[in-house]
């Protein structure tokens, strides 16, 4: 009896797992001309010159790997994509789609837009209900604009084996509106201070600032100390500067239209986030705007006197600017975006292995827009850092392709792709899973220095970890919000208008835009950014 | 039947008319009393809201100064400029017509591609004009971060890409001069400056008004350069009308708020220049008759 049935099993699950076997081992291409084996190498060669120099690596167990991707069919059907210009963003949306179309054999159509006209095409789109794309990308900042046009992210992405499933838990959140998924975060982005090692662990530009200060130098804890540093060493000649290369104290990002809005918030953010009011940095409860409160006006005060320290042209750099002056060498200091980061360590870089990362500077005070008075903060520094939009994407929700879409966007941010993607400078691919976070990765396969990789994977977890963050106005019209900001930061800036004035000019043109899009909808709106500041999801 | 015939061929005319520039301008009339933006789309009715924040907003009236001096001094500039280059051309120089088609080139170019190569010879950092001024031994001039340096940036661009219309249109004119003025002048022994200023110049006097509207038309619209090359930045300190129009319009999407001040300054172009064109029409004007 007990044979029989051993017998009987074996005859059902033999055949069965001969069958499964051969399903594994077959290479898959349902509609595509390229044929895939789990685990395969993945390599970016085969698609250009440019892709060269690039690592290879192994297909993961994902849901949306090659392999598995390779057995869809998309024969016959076509994908609309909007997309940033090349290279950031642009670059590996087209990248991917040419994939995409080989393994599924579904044509992706690829449109490439500068960051304002990305937004402005898509609000033409949505707003003259045109339905021109099925996937868009965009900053995610820009979600409480678009989230009602945009369909919610499967559980099967952002769950289990999904491509999202191993986002940080902060960037969960930051995809989500109302609670559900709506944006394919595809990267995340942190600004934090970058500091040149040749001057800051070098015996004598210590002594030198010694000399002038009386003061022992550390990096940079408040934006005080930074100014002081700026000004210091702006002329000096560190030990390791690049031949020909004139020495200035910081590069910041400071051209209206070109991000500016981003370094202003950072400087202003430990001056106006106070760990002990809750329930609005932007706003108060009666949507009264703070962006003329001491704590902004003295951060803008920080900026204006630190412009006298940048390098020539300094006061009208937008973020490539930025990249291209840190990253050869023209300055101390610099701080917003990872890219200066991964340009300063770029092999060719004159300043590689010359850079660390460090948390960005507090305040030596803050305001409490309750009390009406400056506090003094515990341990003397209140830390604020700004967790910056990261590029996101999203499936429209009028699509009509959306399975299509969502399996192309999986496809995207693989594990094979993303981790490809993180190796190229200019992807604008930043690290955004748990699993980014490990430095070997970085000083093996991308050959950075393993003391830079510590700094900068320790403020990005301590960023994680922080409690008093600041985030981005995520309310319909934030375009409008921050246009207005730049404009009277920039006028501050110029000496056009002083900082006090120029921000009591933005608070009212705040007033304006608060009335023109219906304070009830920004009001509700905000309450999802109000929770993200006090940590209430 | 046969009185609307002749009518009827005007019908493709009238059509095309209405469908570019009457419904347009209507329509926009509309928007302007509406609160059409980002968030609120259509034509809702909100009064005269927008005329009053208009009246109200600094930015605009300032950037609406600048243009009167960016361009009338630019285009007097560039007529001063052209003249001399035209007289000059006219005299009979060696190669002649090599340096006609060579002065002309600067019109050729495309606006916007102008103002990007102008752009990067300004640039403070690794651009050609700091870096000749560094060899010179003389320090880097903030071109495009300072208020006066940008502006006098903006000014040159203007005044390289469009000295070579005035040029073009001076010399027709002054090809098309009869000479029989010139010979009296020259019988009654008359010095080169007095042929100039006594016949010359005066006989150029119309062809130099047309010619001087017509920049000014076009000065009138500066966007390509300003853009480009500075933002409208440091600041506020190089933005024109048709600039703050573009960020109001087409980057913050407050379309009727846009328009409101897309239609005030078309209303208040035509007004100045109808009126600058009667007051060079009347100095033009031969006196005693």
């Amino acid at each position: 009896m007990f044979t029989k049935k051993v017998k009987t099993l074996l005859a059902v699950a033999l055949p069965v797992a001969l069958a499964a076997s051969v399903v594994v081992i077959t290479p898959a291409s349902a509609g595509g001309t390229l044929t895939r084996t789990p685990g395969q190498e993945v390599s970016y060669k085969p698609y250009g010159p440019e892709y060269a120099n690039v690592a290879t690596t192994k297909d993961g167990n994902d849901a949306c790997s090659w392999y598995n991707t390779s057995k869809k069919d998309y024969s016959g059907k076509t994908l609309r994509v909007l997309t940033h210009a090349i290279p950031n963003m642009g670059k590996p949306t087209a990248l991917h789609a040419k994939q995409f179309e080989e393994l599924t054999g579904g044509k992706v159509e690829v449109e490439h837009a500068s960051f304002g006209d990305l937004y402005a095409k898509q609000l033409r789109s949505f707003q003259t209900d045109t339905n021109q794309y099925d996937v868009v990308f965009n900053g995610s900042y820009q979600i409480g604009d678009f989230h009602s046009f945009y369909a919610k992210v499967p559980d099967s992405v952002t769950k289990g084996n999904g491509s999202l499933a191993t986002l940080t838990p902060l960037y969960k959140e930051l995809y989500k509106w109302d609670g559900e998924t709506k944006l394919f975060g595809i990267d995340a982005d942190r600004h934090f201070l970058k500091y040149r090692t040749d001057v800051y662990e070098n015996a004598a530009a210590k002594a030198f600032y010694k000399s002038k200060t009386g003061k022992e130098l550390a990096v940079p804890k408040t934006w005080k100390e930074y100014n002081q540093h700026a000004k210091v060493f702006n002329g000096y000649k560190p030990a390791g500067q690049p031949a020909g290369v004139k020495f200035s104290g910081t590069t910041e990002i400071t051209q209206k239209g070109g991000l500016m809005f981003g370094a202003f918030i950072d400087r202003v953010a430990p001056y106006a986030k106070n760990p002990n009011v809750k329930g609005g940095f932007w706003f108060d409860e009666n949507m009264v705007p703070q962006v003329n409160n001491p704590g902004f006006v003295a951060g803008l005060t920080d900026f204006v006197e630190a412009t006298k320290y940048m390098p020539v042209g300094g006061k009208n750099f937008d973020l490539s600017k930025e990249i291209e002056s840190f990253g050869r060498g023209d300055s101390l200091l610099s701080y917003t975006w990872d890219d200066a980061w991964s340009k300063s360590n770029e092999p060719t870089s004159p300043i590689k292995n010359k850079v660390k990362a460090a948390p960005l500077p507090g305040a030596e005070k803050v305001w409490n827009r309750v009390t009406k008075k400056w506090d003094t903060p515990k341990g003397g520094v209140n830390y604020a850092p700004y967790i910056a939009w990261g590029w996101s994407s999203a499936v429209t929700a009028a699509s009509p392709a959306k399975a299509m879409a969502f399996d192309y966007l999986c496809f995207w941010a693989n594990e094979a792709n993303h981790k490809l993607d993180l190796t190229i400078g200019d992807m604008g691919v930043n690290p955004s899973r748990t699993g980014d976070f490990t430095s070997d990765f970085w000083v093996k396969e991308m050959n950075w220095g393993k003391p830079a990789v510590d700094s900068w994977l320790s403020t990005m977890q301590n960023y994680e970890k922080n409690t008093n963050r600041v985030f981005d106005l995520r309310v319909p019209g934030v375009s409008d919000y921050m246009t207005a900001m730049e404009n009277g930061v920039a006028k501050a800036l110029a000496g056009q208008a002083t900082p006090q004035k120029a921000l009591d000019e933005v608070a009212k043109e705040w007033n304006a835009i608060t009335k023109r899009v219906g304070i009830t909808k920004v009001k509700s709106a905000y309450q999802n950014v109000i929770a993200l500041e006090d940590n209430i999801r | 039947m046969k009185k609307g015939y002749p009518r009827f061929f005007l019908l493709p005319g009238l059509i095309l008319l209405i469908a570019i520039i009457i419904f347009p301008l209507l329509f926009t009339i509309r928007v302007t009393f509406s609160s059409w933006n980002v968030s609120q789309t259509g034509l809702n009715f909100i009064g005269g809201e927008n005329w009053a924040e208009m009246a109200r907003d600094t930015r605009y009236w300032g950037s609406m100064l600048r243009l009167f001096y960016l361009s009338f001094l630019t285009v007097a500039i560039q007529y001063a400029l052209g003249f001399a280059i035209a007289l000059f051309a006219w005299k009979g120089i060696a190669a002649r017509r090599f340096f006609r088609v060579l002065w002309l080139i600067p019109m050729m170019t495309t606006p916007s591609l102008m103002a990007i190569i102008w752009r990067s010879i300004f640039t403070e950092d690794i651009g050609a004009l700091n870096g000749l001024l560094s060899r010179a031994g003389l320090d880097p001039v903030n071109w495009l971060t300072e208020s006066g340096p940008a502006n006098v940036a903006i000014t040159i661009a203007e005044v390289w890409q469009w000295t070579p219309f005035m040029f073009l249109i001076l010399l027709a004119g002054l090809l098309s001069l009869p000479k029989e003025p010139f010979m009296a002048a020259a019988i009654d022994g008359a010095s080169a400056w007095k042929t100039f200023a006594r016949v010359t110049f005066p006989m150029m006097a119309p062809i130099s008004i047309g010619a001087i509207m017509i920049r000014l038309i076009d000065a009138s619209k500066i966007f390509d350069s300003v853009f480009t090359m500075t933002r409208g930045g440091p600041g506020n300190a190089t933005e024109t009308p048709a600039a703050y129009i573009f960020q109001r319009s087409l980057q913050d999407f407050q379309i009727a708020y846009g328009s409101t001040l897309a239609l005030t300054y078309l209303i208040l172009a035509i007004l100045t220049l109808t009126i600058i064109g009667k007051v060079f029409a009347r100095l033009s004007k031969p006196r005693g008759i």
